[in-house]
């Protein structure tokens, strides 16, 4: 019998499951390419920028994509493929944030309502349900409309009207877990409630969470340039998505087709990415929930 | 000599929803645990057997306070443990003295945790152990029950039943506690494994004296085990007394049907009558009627009007049964 403790198998094991995963799933290997593409974008942006996104050169305004422009020129004369790589760490940058501040308040509002049940369980189900009352992007209008348009204002909108998803996936995950034998086991080991449910519940329900997280960064980045298109977001001349698709919307019955077209695509893409990589981490976390 | 453990009267009770705003009448409750008196003393192994849904289960959740009373006292080491509130027990100073072995091994290993992970975490949590000290004692316990080192580093999911079973067991009696509570330590496995178990259970008991309360369907181990034994019906006692004498002079009729209905080779004995139906219901059970009224097969008249006491009928012997007055 060996004296020293055997290093834990499952750590290497956990990227073989992941490349055998992928590798049995080319959609979700697309997927984290284009992501970590996106990913690229928003954290390098202006560095990769061909051109400044914001000077403008009016005689070159409106020119179809060519070689030097390849996605074309807008109605100043920007350069739309730089403004389409700059506007990724806004829009991703504010999807992410209002994901992450969902996550900590309706994660931890759903895994405090299922654990405890009783009155928690009714003020957060309450919360949940007035949100859902209202249409969904019609409250998050009315939320920056009546906070100002601020970034912090959108990403606090985007956060709220997703509350009700992440509370309600984070209680009934928690409630199938609240008989379990281990949180009595870890009673008796001396946890307290709080300790229990952050220190054992929670890293129980988080690959759930976390795909939860990359299927709603989808929305939530739609949702951000949605804001910004009917004019409720980021404010012009700012590089974003929403914007650019809202600047190019009048360009289009004259034929500048792609002063919307690129934004658009690079939007609905990155929508796209998400959710099929929100699919892909499902099947691999829980593979009975595959469909 | 005073007991480790002393149960005096002890009841739970869950009422079934909540009292309506301008009702008179309480809801119903059901009576889970009815006055349950009993003790274990030092070293002793007490065996809890009934059937399913009778109150066992409660009442060990009751002992290991992660349930509070509805009424009753419980002592632990002359100390009145029931009066910490269940929440608050598991910082209390005799937490690490009181442990359990859970029914189900693979369910009561949090899935994130290694081997090791769930054997030091009560020994961090409630000992405060750190470091090199806490690799030891892990290692120890892991020893102990018979745990090779070198499956310290495996999920619950990558060991066997067996093996969960000796995580369980390590688990638990990692803080060196004095009282063991077994809930179906075998249940959930092989037939070749329940021996293996038992066996170390036995020799851990002789190894770090301990005091153990078994609770088991299986009548033959507790038979063998066991130095005294309780028998619960629909929530309360109906007979307890030194195992052998209970298995060999059974007083009250349900134990009697417990007894036969034992599978045997040679078939059942003929002469106790085996049981047919179930229980009555647990709420608001009548308290005017003995509890196993209606299926009792030796019941008369006065079995539905008056509730049997728990009368000493030999020295030790508690029966609660009108036949024995």
């Amino acid at each position: 019998m060996s004296t020293t403790i055997a290093p834990a198998a499952p750590r290497d094991s956990i990227w073989a499951h992941a490349r055998y995963m992928l590798a049995g799933n080319p959609v979700t290997l697309f997927a984290l390419c284009l992501f970590l593409a996106y990913a690229l974008m928003a954290l390098l942006g202006p560095m990769i920028a061909p051109f400044d996104p914001m000077a403008s050169d009016t005689a070159r305004a409106l020119q179809a994509p060519t070689w030097r422009h390849w996605f074309g020129t807008d109605q100043l004369g920007r350069d739309i493929l730089s403004r389409v790589i700059v506007a990724t760490r806004v829009d991703l940058g504010i999807a992410l944030a209002s994901v992450v501040l969902v996550f900590a308040a309706g994660g931890l509002a759903g895994l405090a309502a299922g654990f405890f049940g009783g009155w928690v369980d009714a003020v957060v189900g309450r919360i949940a349900d007035t949100i859902m009352a209202f249409p969904l992007f019609v409250l998050a209008m009315g939320i920056v409309a009546a906070l100002g348009n601020t970034i912090p204002n959108i990403v606090l909108a985007t956060a709220i009207i997703n509350f009700p998803l992440y509370a309600r996936v984070a209680r009934a995950e928690t409630l199938t877990r609240r008989q379990a034998g281990f949180v009595d086991a870890a009673r008796l080991s001396g946890h307290r409630d709080g300790a229990l449910l952050l220190g054992q519940v929670l890293p129980n329900i988080m690959p759930i969470m976390v795909v939860q997280m990359s299927l709603t960064m989808g929305y939530a980045i739609l949702n951000a340039a949605g804001l910004s298109f009917i004019g409720l977001g980021v404010r012009p001349p700012t590089a974003e998505w929403g914007i650019m698709v809202a600047e190019g919307a009048s360009f289009i019955v004259s034929g500048e087709w792609w002063i919307a077209l690129f934004p658009g695509a690079t939007l609905m893409l990155a929508v796209f990415c998400f959710n099929l990589l929100g699919d892909g981490l499902r099947d691999i976390v829980d593979p009975r929930r595959r469909t | 000599m005073t007991p480790l453990l002393e149960l005096d009267a002890v009841s739970k009770r869950f009422p079934l929803g909540r009292r309506r705003l301008f009702a008179k009448a309480l809801p119903p409750e059901v009576h889970a645990v009815s006055e349950v008196s009993l003790t274990v003393h030092a070293g002793e192994t007490v065996g809890l057997v009934g059937e399913s849904g009778c109150g066992k289960s409660t009442l060990v959740r009751l002992i290991t306070r992660l349930l509070d009373t509805t009424e009753g006292t419980i002592w632990f080491d002359r100390r009145e443990i029931s009066g910490v509130p269940a929440r608050f027990f598991a910082r209390d100073t005799n937490r690490a003295d009181i442990q359990m072995v859970f029914q189900d091994a693979g369910e009561s290993i949090n899935p994130r945790f290694t081997a090791a992970d769930a054997i030091a975490d009560p020994l961090r949590k409630l000992l405060g152990l750190r470091g090199a000290a806490l690799q030891a004692r892990v290692e120890e316990a892991a020893t102990q029950c018979g745990l090779p080192l070198a499956l310290l580093g495996r999920y619950p999911h990558q060991l066997s039943g067996g093996q969960r079973a000796r995580v369980g067991i390590a688990r638990a009696i990692g803080t060196h506690p004095r009282l063991l509570v077994l809930d179906e330590p075998t249940a959930a496995l092989d037939v070749s494994v329940q021996v293996t178990v038992l066996k170390l259970l036995q020799q851990l008991k002789a190894e770090l004296g301990l005091s153990y309360i078994f609770v088991s369907h299986d009548l033959n181990v507790v038979r063998l085990l066991c130095d005294r034994v309780v028998v619960m019906y629909l929530g309360r006692v109906v007979e307890s007394g030194p195992a052998q004498q209970v298995f060999d002079a059974p007083r009250h009729p349900y134990t009697k049907s417990l007894i036969a209905a034992v599978p045997r080779l040679e078939g059942a004995r003929p002469e106790a009558p085996r049981l047919v139906g179930d229980p009555r219901s647990p709420i608001d059970p009548d308290p005017n009627a003995c509890r196993f009224h209606g299926r009792c097969p030796v019941g008369f008249d006065r079995c539905g009007t008056a509730m049997p006491a728990l009368r000493e009928v030999a020295p030790g012997h508690l029966a609660a049964c009108h036949l024995n007055d």
